[in-house]
């Protein structure tokens, strides 16, 4: 294939002159795990909330849990997106005023944030839900005979053990959230993948900022990876195939 | 804050055009998706290494990165890749739509392969052991036993997948590509009207994932009946 490979590219000043393209990578990089952190805080307390909703004998909160999750998953993500960002401030007159006036990276972060947040949660809500109902029916009603509530129920004897058998699950989500992030570039915001492509467009070293991108994804999932496995061990509970089995 | 009504149904023969294109990637995307996908499974489990180390790789590789960065990585690289093959002169002009397609088989054939996998394992030893005691070659009792069940056994998850895919065709957006998204995105921009636009696509795109979803849910129940 004809293509001049310049893997020096990195080292060359932006037309600007004070930065050099290996620092803006770096640069996007701050900003995907940035989006990527708070988006996941998010989706871990609104999905767990939601989720545990819809696995209650309440008929209205199960219905309002599951209208929750049919809404977010049927929606692509970038039209969610465009939705926070480009509807929303028109509908609400304060969040305008603040949009008008604020730095445009802070309102494309937050809207990101929000988006990849909510989107997210109705993902996590289907882990935790499924989570709860692969525990044997005798848990629940053990935890009653014991003379708990029911939110005392959820909270000393299911949920401990759902969120153990629903790492593995979860470490896949956070990894889908963190490639999902690269969608706010159509929003504008600077992450990694929206800096890759700015530099191939300076210097026609596509191939290189790709690659470049390509191999810090990598990482970044590996990474993550890791560090859920890690959880995992931590907290397993011994005698039980979550987690204890190594 | 006045909705305009009336800019969707002025716009719908060209919203129309961007809808077919989204169908139509989303259909040849998920056929071939299927078969590279099957074939990559099929490579993933042999016990040739390298073919199974090649296939493995491939997997892995595209599902650690962004389906975003997938579409930069094709857009520039599906004319260089035409020229070598075609010999020459200067790298032919392919469109955004074309590169989209081989892109999106390209990507989808990893999480494919990734369910054919799973439905391939799920058929019992037994079954491969009865047909090689039959007489079948290995290209025989894969494509007369083994795919046809795990076809079967998969097909809810398939749907699901290609649920998915259908949503993620929207992302054919950052190469400026004219789906269903972009049509829309083209108009509203035009005319000032990306409230109206975005709505209506964002409602579009539910009222048609949640009732496919709703007969794969139906069609799951019946295939658990028969199993």
């Amino acid at each position: 294939m004809n293509y001049n490979w310049n893997w020096g590219v990195f080292f060359e000043e932006l037309p600007g002159g004070e930065e050099r393209y290996w620092e803006i990578l770096v640069n996007g990089v701050g900003w995907t795990l940035a989006v990527s952190a708070f988006a996941w805080i998010i989706a871990l307390v609104l999905g767990s909330a939601i989720g545990t909703i819809r696995t209650t004998p309440n008929r209205l909160l199960v219905s309002l849990g599951n209208a929750w999750v049919e809404l977010f998953r049927n929606v692509p993500l970038l039209v969610q997106l465009f939705l926070w960002y480009f509807v929303v401030p028109e509908v609400s007159a304060p969040l305008k005023a603040w949009v008008v006036q604020a730095e445009p990276s802070h309102v494309q972060f937050m809207m990101a944030v929000i988006g990849l947040g909510l989107f997210t949660s109705a993902r996590v809500a289907e882990q935790v839900r499924a989570g709860i109902q692969s525990l044997p029916r005798g848990q629940r009603a053990a935890g009653m005979a014991l003379g708990l509530t029911t939110p005392q129920t959820y909270r000393y004897v299911l949920l401990p053990m759902a969120f153990r058998i629903i790492i593995p699950p979860l470490t896949s989500e956070t990894m889908n959230l963190i490639k999902n992030s690269s969608v706010a570039l159509t929003i504008g915001l600077a992450e990694l993948t929206f800096r890759a492509r700015e530099m191939g467009e300076y210097t026609f070293s596509f191939f290189e900022a790709f690659t470049a991108a390509t191999l810090i994804y990598v990482a970044i999932a590996m990474t993550a990876n890791r560090v859920m496995a890690l959880v995992e061990r931590r907290v397993a509970v011994p005698g039980f195939i979550a987690g204890g089995a190594k | 804050m006045d909705f305009d009504f009336d800019v969707i149904q002025r716009s719908i023969p060209y919203l129309w055009k961007g809808f077919q294109y989204t169908v139509q990637l989303t259909a040849i995307s998920a056929l071939g998706g299927i078969v590279f996908g099957t074939l990559l499974a099929l490579a993933r489990l042999s016990s040739i290494k390298p073919l199974y180390l090649a296939a493995a790789s491939y997997v892995n590789l595209m599902r650690s990165i962004p389906l975003v960065l997938v579409i930069f990585w094709f857009f520039f690289l599906v004319p260089l890749i035409l020229q070598a093959v075609t010999g020459a002169e200067r790298p032919p002009q392919v469109g955004a739509e074309r590169t989209a397609i081989i892109t999106f088989i390209m990507f989808e054939a990893a999480y494919f392969a990734e369910i054919m996998r799973a439905g391939i394992q799920s058929i019992s030893k037994g079954q491969v052991g009865a047909a090689y005691a039959l007489g079948l070659t290995y290209g025989q009792s894969m494509r007369l036993v083994v795919l046809p069940q795990a076809f079967r056994n998969m097909l809810p998850v398939l749907l699901t997948q290609t649920i998915i895919l259908f949503q993620d065709t929207s992302l054919v957006y950052v190469i400026s590509a004219t789906d269903f998204l972009g049509a829309a995105a083209k108009i509203g921009q035009r005319d000032g009207r990306l409230v109206e636009m975005y709505t209506f696509v964002a409602v579009a795109y539910f009222v048609i994932s949640f009732t496919l979803s709703y007969f794969v849910k139906i069609l799951q129940k019946q295939i658990a009946v028969i199993r």
